[in-house]
Order: structure tokens, then C-alpha cells, then sequence
């Protein structure tokens, strides 16, 4: 079980949840089990080509994805995911 | 510079700490600092940093007093509605300590003014609602090489980083870019729990006033994610990026430019 935690911005999409539970052996697996039970939601993380979007940044265990293998990362039982948009409120 | 009677007596528990002392309280004295924003977070960040004992503290905010405003922006009072908020700004910090000089900038920190006013200062504090001009005030800190507190907040959640140019992470290396205008929701949209803007605001008077007396350790590499629903902090590692466009090895940005629409918002669509 991977615990993905879903940022206040995209949380319409998963009926206000914070957290959610998913399987999935890496990134791109992962975005595309959420997007399947929680529709949308790949098109806020990804643009039209399928990378991720610029400024929204995801890490695993609190480490940048950027720095590990990007979206090709792998994930196990276990693991945390945070998904980490730029908020701009003053 | 010496220290009068009253001064000794008003900054004593600063001067009691072995960490400030009277020489730290000099430095405070004589620092300068740039509020970006005397909104949410420029408010508490102001008092305490007025407190504290700030020798000039320079407000730009080009926006006037609203009724909205004063759920969560304490620097502002319902009889000033209407007034700029630099002027309102500037009373209250006085009134709490007459030793502070203000300097008030009322207008939007641009790609043309950035760098003449940021270069008075030795420490900016990003007080500003939208992604534009964050990006804006992260640029101009790089160029002009001076340290600068990040601060975010929307609906429970609030963001704060310390970057200390071409030695930690900038605001770029993690978010590259604003979000696209068709993306962004603005803050009236999004709504923001008003308490949120004391809790960031100060810690960013904290780190402020840690970088001017040189002691503990910065909030940098490091994006601190507070949730007041759980009343949880998170701390997220953020890394200086190779590739970043502005402090990379092979950088793209090399001069100022407003990146986006400053009345976009500040937040990313649902
Ligand atoms: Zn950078």
C-alpha cells in the first residue's frame, strides 16, 4: 500500500480527502491508479504530453522524485508520496 | 551607536540572551529590512520585526486598506479602511517602537523597480499574494544577492523557506515556473484561515532576524508545509537544482522580467 497525500488545491477531486491509500510500483503507475478512481486528477499533475506539470512537485518518503528517477521512480509497500503544488497566498 | 536608558530597558530580553546580547541588539539596530507585502503575512511579520528593534523596515505595497482585509492583516484597523496600506503600515509600527524608521514604497515591486529597492536592504521578507511576483522577488534576490524569507499561505495551508542565494535551493529550483494563468485561482476564490497568516508571517520574522544576528540555523534547503487543520509541520528537502534556470550551471534567466500575470492568483485550480 502506497499513502499519497493529496494537496489542498486538488482536494475536490477526492471528495476532500487528505490522504489516500493506492498500489503502484512506481510514479507514473501511481498517477494513473489515482486518475482511474479519482478522475481528473492527471490532468492536474501532468500536461498534454505526459510529463509532470512544472510546478508541482512530488516526493516520495520527503525526497524530491527529481532526485531519485523522476516519474520513472519506483515505490513499495510502504511508502509515503506527497504531492507539493506552489501556493502563493499572502 | 549607544543604547539610551529606555532602549537598555525595552530590549532587555533581548539583551539578556547570550545568543543577542548588546551587540546583537546593534545589529538589529542597525538592520534593514524589506517587508514585500503589508498584507497576511507582511502584518505580524512587521510588529515583531517593529519589536524587535529593526533599524529601517521598508514596506512596498501599492494596495489600499479593505474591509476583507482585516480578518487576518493586523497591521491594518477598521478605521483604516480605504488609507494604503504603507501609511497604515507605517503608523502602527512607530506607535509600537518610535526607534524604527519606515521607508514606504506605495506601489507593486516590479521587474523595473526590484533590484534599485531591494538593494537597500539585507533582508527581504515575501509578504505577496500571487506566484508572479514571488518569482519576481526570488529573481531579484539572486541578482542582487540577498537573503530572502518565502512565505505562502491558502485556505489551512502554509509554506515557509529561507534562500540564501547561490548557496541554498531558490524558489525556482523547486517550482520553476508560475502556473499557467488558466491553471491559477485567485485568493479571494480559494479563502485562507486568518490565524495561518500570523503563524508563517512570524516564523518568517523569526529566520529574518536569525539571518541579521547570524545564529541557529536557517530554514534553508528545506520547505517547512504547515497543516493547521492536524496542527502538523512537515519539512520537506528541497535541493539546489543543476538545471535551475536562474542559479543553475547554465542559466537561462539572466536579467529581470515579470514572469506571468501578478493578478492571476495564487493558487493552483481544482
Ligand atoms: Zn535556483
Amino acid at each position: 500500500m502506497i499513502k499519497v497525500r493529496i494537496p489542498t488545491p486538488l482536494r475536490p477531486l477526492t471528495k476532500g480527502q487528505g490522504e489516500v491509500d493506492t498500489q503502484a510500483h512506481t510514479i507514473v503507475e501511481m498517477i494513473d491508479t489515482l486518475n482511474a478512481s479519482h478522475p481528473g486528477i492527471k490532468d492536474r499533475l501532468c500536461d498534454d504530453t505526459g510529463e509532470l506539470r512544472r510546478f508541482v512537485n512530488i516526493y516520495v518518503n520527503e525526497e524530491d522524485i527529481r532526485f531519485l528517477k523522476g516519474k520513472e521512480t519506483s515505490l513499495k509497500d510502504g511508502d509515503e508520496v506527497s504531492i507539493v503544488p506552489a501556493i502563493a497566498g499572502g | 551607536m549607544e543604547f539610551t536608558e529606555d532602549q537598555i530597558s525595552r530590549y532587555s530580553r533581548h539583551i539578556l540572551l547570550p545568543e543577542v546580547g548588546g551587540k546583537g541588539q546593534k545589529k538589529i539596530a542597525k538592520a534593514k529590512i524589506l517587508l514585500v507585502g503589508a498584507g497576511g503575512l507582511g502584518s505580524p511579520a512587521a510588529l515583531y520585526l517593529a519589536a524587535a528593534g529593526i533599524g529601517t523596515i521598508g514596506l512596498i505595497d501599492s494596495d489600499v486598506v479593505d474591509l476583507t482585509n482585516l480578518q487576518r492583516q493586523i497591521l491594518h484597523h477598521t478605521s483604516d479602511i480605504g488609507r494604503p496600506k504603507v501609511l497604515s503600515g507605517k503608523e502602527k509600527i512607530q506607535a509600537l517602537n518610535p526607534d524604527v524608521q519606515v521607508s514606504m514604497y506605495e506601489e507593486r515591486l516590479t521587474a523595473g523597480n526590484a533590484l534599485k529597492i531591494i538593494s537597500e536592504y539585507d533582508v527581504v521578507i515575501d509578504g505577496v499574494d500571487n506566484f508572479t511576483t514571488k518569482f519576481l522577488i526570488n529573481d531579484a534576490c539572486f541578482f542582487a544577492g540577498k537573503p530572502v524569507v518565502h512565505g505562502g499561505i491558502l485556505r489551512f495551508d502554509g509554506r515557509v523557506t529561507t534562500i540564501v542565494p547561490k548557496q541554498s535551493a531558490c524558489y525556482r529550483c523547486v517550482f520553476k515556473t508560475p502556473p499557467p494563468a488558466g491553471l491559477v485561482a485567485s485568493c479571494q476564490e480559494a479563502g485562507v484561515i486568518g490565524v495561518l497568516a500570523g503563524i508563517i508571517g512570524t516564523i518568517q520574522a523569526t529566520e529574518a532576524l536569525k539571518l541579521i544576528l547570524g545564529i541557529g540555523h536557517p530554514l534553508t534547503n528545506r520547505l517547512l508545509d504547515f497543516d493547521a487543520r492536524k496542527t502538523q509541520f512537515r519539512e520537506i528537502k528541497v535541493k539546489r537544482n543543476p538545471d535551475c534556470a536562474l542559479c543553475g550551471a547554465h542559466p537561462t534567466i539572466t536579467e529581470l522580467f515579470d514572469d506571468g500575470d501578478p493578478f492571476a492568483g495564487c493558487a493552483v485550480r481544482p
